[in-house]
Order: C-alpha cells, then sequence, then structure tokens
C-alpha cells in the first residue's frame, strides 16, 4: 500500500468493501462505512442485517474475509482486540465483559498487562477524573455482582475509556436500560461527543435514533444501504431503508370483548435455590380476550412469574394460582404445586413461550417437525413416535409464518432468531391454548417479525385467549397492551391501563421499591 | 499513535456450513490414505521393512485363517456390543464410562450360573436364563450411578469410573471363592468338559450366537433411539434439561431408565465375553473394552450401524498390530505408533468436516498463480 488514499481530516475510520462470511451466510456484503470525528453515528438496521458483526471486525472480534480498514488515514489489520486497543477502538457488547467477583477498578485494570505492580489509587483517580469530565458515576471499590446492569454498562465504558479509546462502540445499550437510566447514557454520550470522541451506537429502536445520533447508516441484510443526516430524516423513512418496503408503524389493540377471570394468581411467592425470594406475595388477574402486559427492569421476576404458572418453580406456602378455562368457573383448576406433566395431562391448554427459546422453548439440535412434536410427541398408545403429523404442522407453519429455512431438516439453532422466535409461537399457538404465556416475545427481532408477532397476538386475543405478554419496550407494551402489570423486584409495584399510561410513570413504576429500600 | 504493520495471519479458520455426507466420506477417505502413508514412512524409517508387506502382514493377522477371522468377528462383537450400551447413555450427554464395571458384573452374573446351575438345570435353558442374569446385572451397575444422578445430581463420569474399581473388587472376591484348580488365582476355563453354558457351535462355528445377539442388539438400539417415544425424549433431555422439563418429560426417570438400558446391554457383553468368548472370568475380561468403545460410540456418531464400522476397524487394528510385533520381533510400541497414527488421522478428519481453513490472500494468490 504505496498510496493512503483516504488521508481526510475528519474521517477517523474508513471501512473499504469489507466482506464477511459465516459458512454459507454472507454477513456483510461489500460495505463502505466512515466513521467522523466528533459524531454520533447510528447503525441501524433489523437483526441479523450484519451490524454488530460489521463493529466486530473494528473491536478485533472477527477479521474481515476481504475489504480493507483504514483509521486516521492509515491502512491497518486488526487482528485482535488489543490490536483494537492500539487504535484507540473500545467496543461495548451487548453481553458485559466483566468478572463478575472482582471490583469496578480491578475490571478496569483487567487485562492490560502491566508489567509493574498495578497501582490500584492511580486507577481511582483516574477512573475519578473519567466520571468527572463526562458526567459517569462510578464507585470503583464496588464488586461488580453487587452492580445494577446500568451500572455494569457505566463500568464498561469508563473501562475502554480508561484505555484511551477515542472511537466507541456501543451494541444495543438501551436495551437493557430504563427509560430514566437511557436518558442518563445520552447525556454522557453528548458529553463524550463534545470532547471529540467518535461514537457509534448499533440499535434497531427508530426513537432513539431520532434523539442521539448525528447521523444515521443503514444496513439490510448485510449490505449497506446508505447514511443520512439525522436532521433530514424521520422515523418512517429510516423503517422504510431498514426494512426495504413500506412498512406500517401501528400496533393494533382491538377493545377486549367480554372479559372473564381466567387465571388468578394470589400471594404468589417463589425463591430460587439459593433461598432468594424471586417473586414476593404476587396477585393478579389475567382475563379472556385480553392482553396484559408485564414491564420490568431484566431480573425483576418476570421470568420466575411465568415459569411459575407453567409449573416450573417450587411455590411458597400460601401461594394460588387458580385456571379456568375460557373463563368457565364450573371447570377451576388449582396450578399450584402441579409440575409441567400434571398440567399437560390434566389438558390445561397453556402455551407458554419462554425468554429462553433454544435453551427451554426449543431444542437446537434438533429439526423443525421434531421441535413441534416436542409438546405432543407422547400422544397415543404406540411405544413408537408418530412423525407424520408434525411435518405436515412444520410444512403449515413454514408457510404461514414465512419461516425462512434451507429445509424441515436443518436443525433450529441454525435459523435466525426471528425464524426460530417463529416456530416457537407457531408451536404454542396451534395447540389453541386457553391462557398464552410469553416472555420477552419479540427480543432481538425484526420489525417485521415483529409485527407478525403482534398480530399473533392480537388474534389469540380476539379467539378469547387470556394473553399474557412480558415485554422490555415500554412503546411497545404501551401500544399493545390493555392493561399492564409492574414488576419490580419481584413484588408488584403497580397495574396500569394500557390506554392511559404514560411511558414515564411505568418507568418510574419499575424503579420505585428500589429507591425505597435505599 | 503505534505504527501498525501486522500482517494478516497465515491462516484463519472458520466453521463450514452444511457439508455433503459424499465429500464428508471422501474426507474421511483421504485421511485413512494420509494415515496408511505416514504409517508406511515411519515403518521404513525406524525398522526399515517394507511398509507394503507389513500392511500384508497386519491382514494377515485379522484374517489370514478362519480361525483368525472369526476372532477377528467375535471381539469386533464384543466391542460393538459395549458401545451399544454406551450410546443411549451418550445421547443423553451422560458420560458413562464405567463400561467396564457393567461388563464385569455382567460377567460375573453368568459364570455364577455357569457354576451354581450346573446339573439343575438343562443345557439349554441355561443359556436364557445367563442373558437375564448378565442384563440385570449390568442394569443394577448402571441404576446406581443414574439414580444418584437424577435425585442428587453427583458427577456421573467420576461416579460411573469409581463404579469399575468395586466391580475389580467383587470380580477379584469371586475369583477367590470360585478358584480351580485350588493355589492357581484363576477360575480356568468353566465347565471345560461338560460344556455347561457355553454357547452352542452354529453350522460348525463357535461365535454366531454371539454374532446373532450382537446384531439384533444393532437393529435394536437403532430403532429405539431413532423412532421410539423413549428414544425422543433421550435426545430432548441431551440436548437441554431444561427444554425437557419444560415440555412435560420427568427428567429423572429418562436418566435412570436410559443408564439400566445402557448398564443392561454393557451386562449383556459379560455375557458374551463369558459364554461366548473366555469361558471363564477373571480381572481383565472386559480389558480395557469398556474405555476403547467410548471412541467407538464418538466415531460413530452414536449410530449403530456405523458402529459396526468403526468396532471392525479397531480390533483389525489390534490385531494386526499384534501380529506385525510377532512376526517382525518389533516391540509393541512400533504396533501402537501404526494404530494410533490411525486413530489420530481419522479422529483429525472431523476437523476438516466441521472446519474450513482459508490461508492469506495474497499466499493462496500466488498459488493460484
Amino acid at each position: 500500500m504505496g498510496k493512503e488514499p483516504y488521508l481526510e481530516t475528519n474521517v477517523t475510520i474508513r471501512m473499504v468493501d469489507i466482506t464477511k462470511r459465516f459458512a454459507e451466510v454472507v454477513a456483510n456484503k461489500n460495505i463502505n462505512l466512515e466513521i467522523r470525528s466528533g459524531e454520533i453515528l447510528a447503525l441501524l438496521g433489523e437483526n441479523g442485517s450484519g451490524k454488530t458483526t460489521l463493529m466486530n471486525m473494528l473491536s478485533g472480534i472477527y477479521m474481515q474475509d476481504s475489504g480493507s480498514i483504514y483509521v486516521k488515514g492509515e491502512h491497518v489489520t486488526i487482528r485482535d482486540p488489543r490490536d483494537a486497543f492500539d487504535l484507540h477502538i473500545g467496543m461495548i457488547h451487548q453481553h458485559f465483559k466483566l468478572v463478575e467477583v472482582l471490583t469496578a477498578a480491578e475490571n478496569i485494570v483487567l487485562g492490560l498487562n502491566e508489567t509493574r505492580l498495578v497501582d490500584l489509587k492511580n486507577v481511582r483517580e483516574q477512573v475519578a477524573k473519567i466520571c468527572d469530565r463526562y458526567g459517569f458515576v462510578v464507585e470503583p471499590d464496588k464488586k461488580v455482582y453487587d452492580m445494577s446492569v446500568s451500572e455494569k454498562q457505566t463500568l464498561e465504558i469508563v473501562k475502554v475509556l480508561y484505555r484511551g479509546a477515542d472511537i466507541l462502540i456501543l451494541d444495543e445499550p438501551t436495551a437493557v436500560l430504563t427509560p430514566q437510566e437511557t436518558d442518563k447514557l445520552f447525556v454522557v454520550m453528548r458529553n463524550m461527543k463534545a470532547d471529540g470522541k467518535s461514537i457509534v451506537i448499533i440499535t434497531h429502536k427508530l426513537h432513539e435514533v431520532m434523539e442521539i445520533s448525528d447521523r444515521v447508516a443503514v444496513l439490510r441484510k448485510g449490505e449497506y444501504i446508505g447514511d443520512v443526516p439525522t436532521s433530514e430524516t424521520d422515523p418512517q423513512k429510516l423503517t422504510d431503508m431498514m426494512v426495504g418496503r413500506a412498512v406500517t408503524l401501528n400496533i393494533d389493540r382491538p377493545e377486549p370483548v367480554d372479559p372473564k377471570e381466567s387465571l388468578v394468581v394470589k400471594n404468589l411467592t417463589v425463591k430460587d435455590i439459593n433461598g432468594v425470594t424471586k417473586l414476593d406475595n404476587v396477585s393478579f388477574t389475567a382475563y379472556t380476550g385480553e392482553i396484559l402486559g408485564i414491564a420490568g427492569i431484566s431480573g425483576c421476576g418476570q421470568k420466575e412469574l411465568l415459569e411459575a404458572v407453567a409449573g416450573l418453580h417450587k411455590l411458597e406456602k400460601g401461594s394460588s394460582i387458580m385456571f379456568y378455562p375460557r373463563g368457565d368457573r364450573d371447570q377451576g383448576e388449582d396450578l399450584a404445586g402441579q409440575t409441567p406433566i400434571d398440567i399437560k395431562h390434566k389438558g390445561v391448554h397453556l402455551a407458554f413461550v419462554p425468554e429462553d427459546r433454544l435453551g427451554m422453548g426449543l431444542v437446537g439440535n434438533m429439526n423443525i417437525p421434531d421441535n413441534l412434536m416436542l409438546k405432543c410427541y407422547d400422544q397415543g398408545r404406540s411405544p413408537f413416535t408418530n412423525r407424520k403429523k408434525p411435518r405436515e404442522q412444520a410444512i403449515q407453519i413454514i408457510r404461514d409464518l414465512e419461516v425462512v429455512t434451507p429445509g424441515l431438516r436443518t436443525p433450529v439453532r441454525r435459523l435466525s432468531g426471528g425464524n426460530v422466535q417463529k416456530i416457537l409461537v407457531g408451536r404454542e399457538i396451534a395447540s389453541d391454548p386457553y391462557l398464552l404465556m410469553t416472555a420477552y416475545a419479540v427480543r432481538g427481532l425484526d420489525i417485521n417479525t415483529s409485527y407478525t408477532i403482534y398480530r399473533l397476538l392480537n388474534d389469540q386475543k380476539k379467539k378469547g385467549t387470556a394473553v399474557i405478554y412480558v415485554g422490555e419496550d415500554l412503546d411497545v407494551l404501551l401500544e399493545l397492551c390493555d392493561r399492564i402489570l409492574v414488576l419490580c423486584s419481584g413484588r408488584v409495584s403497580g397495574i396500569v391501563d394500557g390506554k392511559t399510561a404514560r411511558k414515564e410513570e411505568v418507568g418510574l413504576l419499575m424503579t420505585s421499591f428500589k429507591e425505597e429500600t435505599a | 499513535m503505534k505504527k501498525h504493520d501486522h500482517k494478516e495471519p497465515l491462516f484463519r479458520i472458520s466453521k463450514s456450513g452444511y457439508v455433503p455426507l459424499q465429500k464428508a466420506w471422501a474426507i474421511r477417505m483421504v485421511a485413512l490414505l494420509l494415515a496408511l502413508i505416514v504409517s508406511a514412512l515411519i515403518i521404513f524409517s525406524i525398522v526399515k521393512l517394507n511398509p507394503i508387506k507389513v500392511y500384508g502382514t497386519m491382514f494377515q493377522g485379522a484374517f489370514g485363517t478362519n480361525k483368525r477371522m472369526w476372532v477377528t468377528i467375535r471381539d469386533t462383537m464384543m466391542l460393538l456390543c459395549i458401545g451399544l450400551g454406551l450410546a443411549p447413555a451418550f445421547k443423553m450427554r451422560f458420560w458413562n464410562i464405567g463400561a467396564e464395571g457393567q461388563v464385569l458384573v455382567g460377567g460375573i452374573a453368568s459364570a455364577a450360573c455357569m457354576i451354581y446351575l450346573r446339573d439343575k438345570v438343562s443345557s439349554t435353558a441355561v443359556l436364557p436364563i445367563m442373558f437375564v442374569c448378565s442384563m440385570l446385572a449390568g442394569a443394577v451397575w448402571g441404576f446406581i450411578p443414574g439414580f444418584f444422578k437424577a435425585k442428587y445430581g453427583t458427577n456421573e463420569t467420576l461416579f460411573t469410573l469409581m463404579m469399575n474399581y468395586i466391580a475389580i473388587q467383587l470380580t477379584s472376591y469371586f475369583v477367590a471363592l470360585w478358584e480351580n484348580p485350588y493355589g492357581s488365582n484363576t477360575v480356568g476355563v468353566i465347565n471345560s468338559r461338560s460344556k455347561f453354558g457355553w454357547f452352542p457351535p452354529i453350522f460348525g462355528q463357535m461365535y454366531v450366537l454371539n454374532v446373532i445377539i450382537v446384531l439384533v442388539l444393532v437393529v435394536t438400539i437403532y430403532v429405539y433411539l431413532n423412532y421410539s417415544k423413549q428414544g425422543f425424549e433421550i435426545a430432548v433431555v441431551g440436548d437441554s434439561e431444561n427444554t425437557a422439563r419444560y415440555c412435560g418429560i420427568d427428567v429423572k426417570r429418562v436418566i435412570i431408565r436410559t443408564m439400566v438400558i445402557s448398564g443392561a446391554i454393557c451386562g449383556i457383553a459379560g455375557f458374551l465375553a463369558v459364554a461366548g468368548a473366555g469361558h471363564t472370568i477373571s480381572v481383565s475380561t472386559a480389558g480395557g473394552r469398556g474405555f476403547t468403545t467410548i471412541i467407538v460410540a464418538w466415531m460413530a456418531k452414536f449410530n449403530s450401524f456405523v458402529m459396526v464400522l468403526f468396532s471392525a476397524l479397531l480390533v483389525f487394528l489390534e490385531k494386526g498390530a499384534m501380529e506385525i510385533a510377532s512376526r517382525y520381533q518389533l516391540s509393541d510400541y512400533v504396533s501402537s505408533m501404526v494404530t494410533g497414527i490411525i486413530l489420530f488421522f481419522i479422529l483429525g478428519s472431523e476437523f476438516f468436516i466441521n472446519f474450513k481453513v482459508t490461508l492469506r490472500k495474497r499466499f493462496s494468490k500466488e498459488v493460484s498463480q
């Protein structure tokens, strides 16, 4: 490389003709992207569009198959995260890379390969300096396991700043934050920008793009669609770029017809194996023909709540879960203390889309028909499985929900997140449930698939199914659900009307108990 | 900023996607060929022998005479039977490394029948009784670690390994109890005159019954694992216990049941070893096959029919290696080396089936020019 053709003053990073393949899947195809100094660039795209892959090539996790990267005009090869550090590139991953048993300060110096003894006092001073400069709050001696998600994220950012990063890449940083915490993060991001740092934020939330970024670059199916200054665009235009065609962004909310009590939960208390209370005296009622939303910061008991109803947890004394199929009071059934096997044999039509799709809902190494067979494989007297019915069902689900798969025999773990979820939701709905529980049903899904899921939930609602929807995106919860139950540290901090509640109100309920105890 | 003069790495490894069956087998065949070539080079450079002749001798060792061929078949069936026992447990990701012990207790049960039932039942009735007793003994040996795993979550690898030692001690005890002749510290050939409890020759061959029993098991296990509801449960539990619990599978029951089956089949292998081969019992009745078979089960990816091939290959290598060691007066190490090289290449070929190695671009361009 004799010539350096991209020596421009305001361009920090230029990626030229980047292509990356994973086996037969092309994750990035001839992508040209520039990151300018002192800007916040939003990298927008549906799931599986290659945003994270592209950024992972800057942070040294992957190497491109072809194409070149220029940092400040110089052609570079980034082989590993250390090379990225040397180039002042720092990435904050979706899944934090912190050692839980160490303190904040220890995590910051970890892996720096200092030859002399680490002077933790000096580290603390420097951390304090960084915090002052950008408005972070980090307690250097706090252990990571004592930290909230937001604190951990802050620590990750401080960590890369401590290592001298000028270019920060944030991979979906707001996915785990409350609205209030998101606002705080945005303040910090603006401070860093004012300091001349380049920031890339990967996201698929449009309102955040509009709020924080200076420029938006859009990827679709691994290809670079284009970039626009944020001031010259709007959510509708961005969606069209992202999806490739016009999409309506409204979620239906039909009026509940003839709601009857379907699931009456009283004093539900659940402890985990370490004896920590995960659900504390939770009481609520879900009605037929309505969607009950459940909001809360992650880890506040949403998962345990659904799993407890499905019979996957041991309940504490006094818990009662009365289930009335289709609201029929005569056929009431107490689910408390029942195992999933009991519930299945009782013929309670209970469908559950768990949070961990491949770890609980499906078997990753099995193909689509076998996964559909999971819940009904033991029907009939024959000692052998009947694979004909699941096969037909698989063909139907693939057709109805537009599942993209190389074939029926492909193991589901090879499919993209959206297609995996379609199979799971498709299977649960096919069981013709009276109660449908979904945990983070649209997490990580692209806009199209998300709207397909909302439509399916609404179809169930219209059929008179009681639907429980645990979600993390407050905008969606407020648009989709008839009522929203807010959990905070395992307790019900409020139940609000989905039509009238404001986002801030729900956000406050999500943290209210915490502030009380603090 | 530090100057960056990093070169692109020489090669990169990436996951390959779907590999057609023919290509996968072609890679395996190439691996086998390479293994033979490398072994040939080593044989030639170390012991100065004609490698082709050495390979010929190996073949002779395994199939040279009618008797040798039947011994090779017998040992293949034995290895295969244990492999079939391990398959259900392994498919459930239950690392049963206690086949050795399960075979031994099965063998003890058979030997006990041969000793205590002689003159009490007819020689045709004793074989089914031995079969059932060995199966039950193996089943108990499988049940114990299965039960503790299901109930208390104990580590099955350590547990089954320890069970081997108990079985070995138990065997020592019975060897002392049944010692014959007195002072020999062995059981000797049991019922050598009456042949009570021995497999009867079929079509004049001693080991036909071994073949029949094991081949029936091959088909049974294949159908059980792939087409039965219980086999489906095993696969689900193996992949994710959470999913199994979620969809209403009684995980504990499946673990215990599968281990009972696994142990029972290994017990049958003990029956084959005593009634169908050695007609005696000693601590070396299992002879390390319980461990060797782990390779068979894994290489075949728990497919019973593929297991036939790999058992045959391992036994062939063993017999062949023994033959070259004795024919050329080599130490055992040379033959072990040949066996090791061949296994190394075959196992290594799986890497090239699952991963793709890309050379540095400039380098590959030069090659293509």
